[in-house]
């Protein structure tokens, strides 16, 4: 037998005088106890993209993938093409439900530190994303998300005590306490069930949106997955399948940065933009400073308009950074420069707003305080009415017989018996 | 008095998605070359021609897209029904089957559902290889949430599959391909035979249905009960008949739901039991089907329960009938099992 690795065979390829080759691993600017350096991030100036008419041909736009679209300057004046030019109501209802999800987060991230729930997971600095989607979405047009889009949810006002009540998966789950918390699903909310399998959803909002443009239809999909997760064959299968039917359906990747503990280089970010993975599909794509809420409206608006005029589907990256850990199980400071947060040079969402809004007059410093207060009571109050319906782990769930019901739509024989079995053994065991 | 016609398993399974997508506006079909051209084995002929473009379309080639976008579909409110070309290929779809479309109802608490029958052509005997003969039904039989069908003849294939699609869960519905044109009973070296003639091919030419988790006594007899599904029915049938055994023949139809009742009392009847499929034996949906007997029917046996079984191998191309559970395998177990 011929030895595959003869070593006269390899000398002989050595001869070729070519240098060793190696393998590039990616590693991130700055690991913990190194100083974060965001000097290569080439912000451009918030008047600088240019606003394509919403039905422009892909190939006519792809600098749009590369550049970055805003609204809010560095003053907190809105400039630019992209400028939705909001009524001061709707400046404020977006303030308010970025202000509210903030508390929210904090609230439920304090519940499973005390011990209320097994899981949570934040989405500070990146409640733009969300909400200023949502704002520019109808009501009735459905939401694929991921499981960092509470803000959704907030911004179509469901109300906070349902999504506790989940959370804690106690007697008031509508969700029967079978998923892990912050795994909504709200039908009434045009909120599709969140899965935490990774991007399964893009296809499904592909798939969503294609039927309701096969049944003449008026509503669109969104959907939402983090950079990570574009590596994913699902996200690829959803591109091709909304490049080819040109699917009503707006699909977000929310670029925070991390995936748990790995850097977005781990997900194609040191060779491209994520917005640019539209360029190969011939789908319009934008990117979009995700930490400016007017600019993620105005993108969302302009993908939206795209898809009622039967011009095809639109990938929107939002540039934006993950402050918090990835989930409660997480810990940052273990594997990123503790500087990076409050280095990163897109700011904070809602403070961006908030000196928008002061700087138009129609918002101050108290009128903050004041809201921040009383959303934090709001919070408190409706933690404490979900409470009574009990938190994880103490007795208050729904019944155990209920484990088996909706596996199917009609309990089959085999349920029944491995049901009443268990009931029977807990009956035994004088339980 | 109802219209029938003779019909191979081909046209029965045409037939099917025919009669439902004229019954309900909701019904559509996908897959890879199923429009225009009407599919590589011709079960979605003329569909695209009859209800349009909007309702039987071609996709790209991804199996999780097709899937995905069908949890989506089913989502919204259709009732789809993709094709995957080959069971062999449905790997890349498992997530969106397994993690999505079979968990849908439970995770949504019913908000949202998966109403979707997948159809594919399983199983070998036609000189696949191993990428065009494959027979995974154990992996879905063993996943919540998901029902597996497997129909035996043109009659079973159209009400079956009418059923799964009318079904509000998702449904797994494996065409032995070996069959569509005609019974084969496993004698490889001989002409292959038609469904002309054949009683079971005899279809209602309009809507009908056949409960899931109903099994079909296929023979009725009191020496021994034979568990199969799909081709494997009709080898069985042979071999029974060349032994000249009155042996029972369970086809079993639908393997999630499962019709415990009927293989229950068919085994407390003739106390043995021998288990038939295709695919891989370790793990598969054979190793179940014995549990089970073994709980319920254990002081009725008078012999060990046997299986015959494809072999924990890839399925080989040129040894093909020596993987192949055919006649003479069956026929030495059922020879071991009557011996006792």
């Amino acid at each position: 037998m011929t030895d595959p690795h003869d070593s006269a065979r390899l000398q002989g390829e050595a001869g070729r005088n070519l240098p060793p080759l190696r393998l590039h691993v990616p590693e991130p600017p700055a690991r913990p106890g190194e100083s974060a350096d965001f000097t290569h991030f080439d912000i451009p100036a918030a008047d600088a993209a240019p606003r394509p008419d919403e039905t422009a041909q892909p190939a006519t736009m792809r600098d749009m993938a590369y550049g970055l679209v805003r609204v809010l300057d560095e003053n907190g004046a809105a400039v630019g093409q992209w400028n939705p030019n909001l009524p001061p109501e709707t400046l404020l209802r977006m303030l308010r439900a970025m202000a509210l999800t903030r508390a929210f987060d904090g609230r439920m991230f304090r519940a499973q530190r005390q011990g209320k729930t097994s899981f949570y997971m934040k989405s500070t600095g990146e409640e733009a994303v969300s909400i200023g989607a949502a704002l520019a979405l109808h009501r009735d047009d459905m939401c694929f998300p991921s499981y960092r889009q509470q803000g959704i949810l907030i911004a179509r006002d469901w109300p906070i005590i349902d999504m506790m009540n989940q959370i804690y998966s106690n007697k008031g789950d509508r969700l029967k306490g079978r998923q892990l918390p912050i795994m909504y699903s709200a039908r009434e909310a045009g909120f599709f069930s969140i899965s935490g399998n990774l991007t399964t959803q893009y296809p499904q909002a592909v798939g969503w949106a294609m039927a309701s443009a096969a049944r003449g239809d008026t509503r669109i999909a969104a959907t939402w997955c983090g950079e990570g997760s574009t590596a994913e064959g699902d996200f690829h299968s959803a591109c091709t399948f909304a490049s080819v039917y040109r699917a009503p359906v707006i699909m977000n990747v929310v670029n925070n940065q991390w995936a748990i503990s790995s850097f977005s280089g781990f997900a194609g970010a040191e060779a491209t933009t994520f917005a640019a993975r539209a360029v190969g599909y011939g789908i319009a794509g934008l990117r979009v400073d995700g930490n400016d809420v007017l600019a993620v409206y105005a993108a969302t608006r302009w993908a939206a308009d795209r898809a009622r005029a039967n011009a095809g589907p639109t990938l929107i990256e939002h540039f934006t950074y993950r402050v918090e850990g990835h989930s409660t199980s997480d810990d940052p400071t273990a594997y990123r420069s503790a500087e990076e947060s409050s280095l990163w040079p897109l700011g904070d969402p809602i403070a961006r707003l908030k000196q928008h809004c002061i700087g138009l007059g129609i918002w101050d410093e108290d009128r903050h305080a004041a809201m921040d207060k009383e959303l934090a009571e709001m919070v408190r109050d409706a933690a404490r009415e979900a409470e009574k319906n009990g938190i994880l782990g103490h007795g208050l769930h729904h019944p155990m017989e209920s484990m088996f019901e909706d596996v199917f739509e009609e309990m089959p024989w085999h349920l029944k018996e491995q049901q009443q079995q268990m009931l029977d053994e807990w009956k035994a065991a004088g339980l | 008095m109802t219209d029938t016609t003779q019909m191979n398993m081909i046209q029965a399974i045409n037939s099917a998605m025919d009669v439902m997508m004229e019954r309900d506006p909701t019904v559509v079909v996908m897959g890879e070359d199923v429009g225009f051209f009407g599919g590589v084995f011709r079960a979605t002929a003329g569909l695209q021609q009859k209800y349009g473009k909007n309702r039987v379309f071609d996709t790209p080639i991804t199996e999780c897209g097709i899937i995905g976008v069908a949890v989506g579909m089913g989502a919204y409110g259709l009732r789809p029904v993709p094709e995957i070309q080959f069971a062999d290929y449905i790997y890349p779809a498992l997530d969106q089957l397994v993690s999505e479309a079979a968990r849908l109802r439970y995770r949504s608490a019913g908000e949202f559902i998966a109403p979707m029958t997948v159809r594919s052509p399983f199983g070998g005997g036609i000189f696949g290889g191993q990428t065009h003969s494959q027979s995974p039904e154990g992996i879905f039989t063993h996943c919540s949430g998901i029902k597996t069908v497997i129909p035996s003849t043109p009659y079973d294939a159209k009400g079956l599959l009418i059923a799964a699609i009318e079904d509000n869960d998702p449904t797994i519905f494996f065409e032995p391909k070996r069959i569509y044109n005609g019974p084969f009973d496993g004698e490889y070296d001989t002409p292959a035979t038609s469904w002309a003639g054949h009683a079971d091919a005899q279809v209602p030419t309009g809507y009908y249905r056949i409960p899931l988790g109903k099994a079909r006594i296929a023979r009725a007899g009191g020496a021994l009960t034979i568990l199969c599904y799909g081709t494997m029915v009709h080898v069985v049938e042979h071999t029974v008949a060349m032994l000249g055994l009155d042996a029972e023949i369970v086809d079993l139809r639908s393997l999630v739901p499962l019709d415990i009742e009927t293989i229950e009392a068919s085994v407390k009847k003739t106390g043995r039991c021998l288990i038939v499929h295709e695919a891989t034996r370790t793990s598969g949906f054979g190793a179940e089907l014995l549990a089970q007997v073994q709980e319920r029917c254990f002081h009725h046996l008078e012999a060990p329960i046997e299986r015959v079984t494809g072999f924990d191998t890839p399925y080989p191309h040129s040894l093909e009938w020596a993987y192949f559970p055919g006649p003479v395998r069956i026929r030495e177990a059922i020879n071991k099992i009557m011996k006792d």
